[in-house]
Parts: structure tokens; sequence; C-alpha cells
């Protein structure tokens, strides 16, 4: 009840999308990888807002988007605890967490600059070896690597 | 159409690998034969390398393929800003197979996904280099009789080694014991220490390296310690020469042990050693020759059977 009220004071939304407990530094990360920026729909986007988990967090509000279990997925690359209410009439009609899914298409960038993905244009492809401890491997130069440690594109 | 292309030898079953054997022991038996009449084999080599290439291109030769392609990448357009996808697709026009050496890791793959014809990974990078692993493989099943049960010591550099890290992959299947001699700088890394421990493969980790260490071994798979790995020039001088075979070392190793070395030696093997009947890196670096065109065969389609009955004209 009282996450709904929280919700509210920044604006109420009728259907959509709430976004919540960004870490405040990859708030734009995630705006960049639902590509927000180039949508026309009602967004706000707060940051900087008190938490408790995490002291300072970002939440994004979409109105009238659904995110696919696979645009929401690739989130959990920058953070592993962001949360999703789906709302419908005004009520949160289901709540998902993020998870580290099987392979990362044109997420991340290797490490390896001696990898092909750094030097021709095409996507990177990850396959997640250990979820537990966020284990990628490069589709290509086979490195593995630690999600912490890699950028997205 | 299914892709046949060779980009690691990790991909390939026991049995798949068992049978490119079976058909490298087919073309020893009869390496000059007509069964790649007609077709045109492009070697396209992004980093020169003199013996994989001379080796690929004698391979396709005594099959009766034809042979296309570059050894220098200066004079091509990838020096003109070329994609490595807009040679591989402009090649795929001309040729029946790719075979491909690029200093960027990945590299073969990436060919493989976008080539509309099969791929044979002659080397990328610090990465794979599948041929040689095959070549390695039927050196010592020649050698020793079998690829099961071995005592397979390697030697050098097994950091940046990447003949050692496929071989070793390779051999998972065959309930070897390995020993990795090397200085702290060039061990064995973590992530094959792991991949031996998630596949139950023993091994046992030495600096030393004298008769004593190797007295049990029936491979003994040398490689040159390179200057240039080294960020520490003192401890290179240092190690430099405590990672020689020398003749003498070979007093009290049994007599099935081979050596094998990937090539090109550099001092890591004294010249009196290639006196001894032990000393097998020459006949190892022909067999590549048979493995290659098992090799090109495969990515082909071509079966052992109809190698078998091939042989048989």
């Amino acid at each position: 009840m009282s996450e709904k009220k929280q919700a509210l004071q920044v604006a109420a939304l009728e259907n959509g999308t709430v976004i919540d407990h960004i870490p405040s530094d990859k708030l734009f990360t995630v705006v960049s990888l639902l590509r927000l920026q180039n949508s026309d729909l009602n967004i706000t986007i707060g940051n900087n807002l008190p938490s408790k988990k995490l002291g300072k967090k970002g939440i994004i509000k979409v109105a009238d988007r659904y995110f696919t279990d696979e645009e929401i997925n690739q989130l959990s690359v920058v953070a592993s605890n962001i949360r999703l209410n789906i709302i419908q009439d005004y009520e949160v009609v289901e709540k998902k967490e993020v998870q580290l899914p099987d392979e990362l298409m044109g997420i991340v960038r290797c490490n390896n600059p001696k990898c092909i993905t750094n030097n021709e244009p095409m996507k990177t492809h990850f396959h997640v070896v250990d979820k537990e401890n966020g284990i990628l491997k490069c589709h290509y130069c086979e490195k593995e690597q630690n999600k912490d440690s890699i950028k997205t594109i | 159409m299914e892709n046949r292309s060779l980009v690691t030898i990790a991909e390939h079953s026991k049995e798949k690998i068992l049978y490119m054997l079976e058909m490298a022991k087919e073309f020893e038996k009869k390496p000059n034969r007509k069964i790649l009449d007609g077709k045109v084999v492009a070697t396209l080599f992004f980093e020169p390398s003199t013996r994989t290439r001379l080796s690929f291109e004698t391979a396709a030769n005594r099959l009766g393929a034809r042979v296309i392609g570059f050894s220098d990448p200066k004079a091509t357009s990838s020096s003109k800003g070329e994609t490595l996808k807009d040679t591989i697709m402009m090649v795929s026009n001309y040729a029946d197979i790719i075979v491909m050496r690029h200093h960027l890791e990945g590299a073969a793959r990436y060919a493989s996904e976008v080539a509309p014809i099969p791929i044979v990974n002659a080397g990328d990078g610090a990465n794979q280099h599948p041929s040689q692993t095959m070549l390695d493989l039927y050196s010592i099943l020649k050698t020793q009789g079998t690829l099961d049960n071995l005592n397979i010591y390697m030697v050098g550099d097994l950091k940046y080694g990447r003949t050692v890290h496929s071989l070793l992959m390779a051999m998972r299947h065959f309930n070897p014991t390995f020993h990795f001699i090397a200085p702290d700088e060039l061990k064995m890394p973590d992530e094959y220490k792991d991949y031996c421990k998630k596949n139950n493969i023993k091994y046992v980790e030495h600096t030393d390296f004298n008769e004593e260490t190797i007295k049990d071994a029936d491979i003994l798979y040398m490689t040159r310690v390179q200057r240039e790995r080294f960020t520490d020039l003192m401890e290179y001088e240092r190690v430099k020469d405590a990672y020689i075979l020398r003749y003498d070392m070979l007093r009290l190793t049994k007599s099935n042990l081979r050596i094998l070395h990937p090539l090109p030696r550099v001092n890591e093997i004294s010249y009196d050693v290639d006196e001894s009947p032990k000393a097998y890196y020459f006949q190892q670096a022909l067999n590549g020759l048979y493995a290659r065109q098992a090799i090109l065969c495969d990515v082909l389609g071509i079966t052992l059977d109809d190698i078998i009955e091939d042989g048989k004209k």
C-alpha cells in the first residue's frame, strides 16, 4: 500500500510500467537500454529519490507501455535489484524482478580489445555461463568476464 | 544448409574426433588423390603464417583442389578498410571453402556465421587453432596406439600457448593425466585448471623441469617461451634456460615417450635431442598434412566411406 502511495507522489499512471529501485548512477543507462530517449510516450523520470535499500534510487514511469521479458532481463546486466510494477487502471496488477537471461545480444561490449566484436560493425553476443556470479562468455573470442566489469553499448 | 565450418575443436564429440583421425589415417596411406577435383580452396591469411598456410595449401593441392588466396594482408582490401564480412562475402563467390587465419579473436566464428560456404579456422589470435589440435591428436594416437589414459606433460608457455589450451580441451574425452611445467609468469591459467576440475581431468603443476619430473611421461609437449610475453625481463633472463629440453634429460624416460612441439622452435629443444628416436616434432608437422586433408574433406561433407572408396581407385 505504501509503495503505491509513493508512486502516486510523482504522477499517477493509469496504465503502463513503473521501473523502480534503479541505482541512481544507472538510471540513464536503463533509459538508453530501453531506448526511451526516442520514445514519444508519456514518461516520467525521477532520480536521487530516497530509498531504504539503495540510499538513493531512480524511478521511471512509462505510460501505456509494457515491456517483454527479454527487454526487462537485459536490465539485469546493469542492476540486479530493479523491480517492475505493471499498472492497469491505477492498480499494480503484477510485479516483476529482472533475471539475467541465458544470452545477451548487442547489450554489452566485450572487454577483450582483440575481440572481433570490437573491430567489426557487428552485434555482440554473450552466453551467461554462471547466473549466480554473473559470469558472461563472449560467443566470439570465448573470453569469460564478470558482468560488473563490462560496459553497455 | 547445415554449417560444416570448423571453428573450434571443443565443439567436436569424442566420436567425431576419432572419426576425423580415422580419415587422416586413410590420407596417410594415400595422400595424393583427386577427391577435391574441381574445388577451389581460398586461403585468407590476414596474419602471416608460413607453415600453417603451406600445410593447408599442400593438403588442398594433393587432393586435386585449386588454391586461391593471399598471405599478406597489406596487399589486400582489408588494408583499405574493408570489413571482414565484406571480404568473406566476396571470396565466398569464388571458392568452395575458406581457410582463414586472423589476428582478431572470434574472427573465424563470425566469418562462419556470415559466409554461405564452410570456414576452416587456421588460427584466430590467441583463441583457437583446431587444425593444430587435430594433428597433435593424430600424432599422439599414432605414436601411442591410443588416446586413452596417457600422461601428458606440457612445458614452457602454458599461459599464452593456445595449442596447449586446445589440446587440453580436446583430450577431455580420453582420461589423461596432465603435468603442467612452467615458470610462475607463464603458468596454466585458472580458467583451464577449472576446466580440468569440471571435467575430472587430473593435473599436477611443476616449476622444476628435470629428468626426474618427466620420467613418467608418455607425451612431452614442448612450447616456446617468448621474450615478449614477459613484463619483467629480469624474470625472462632467469627462466629462459630453465625450460630447455636436453638429450641427457631423456635418460630415465619411458621407451614410448614422444616429444612434440608445434614449431617453430627457437632454443627450447636442444639440437642433440633431434638424434633421439623419441623426438617426433618433424613427423608431427607431416601429420598436419593428413589432418588438414581430413578437415578439408569433412567441411565439404565428404565422409570416411567416400574416402575409403576413393582410395580403392
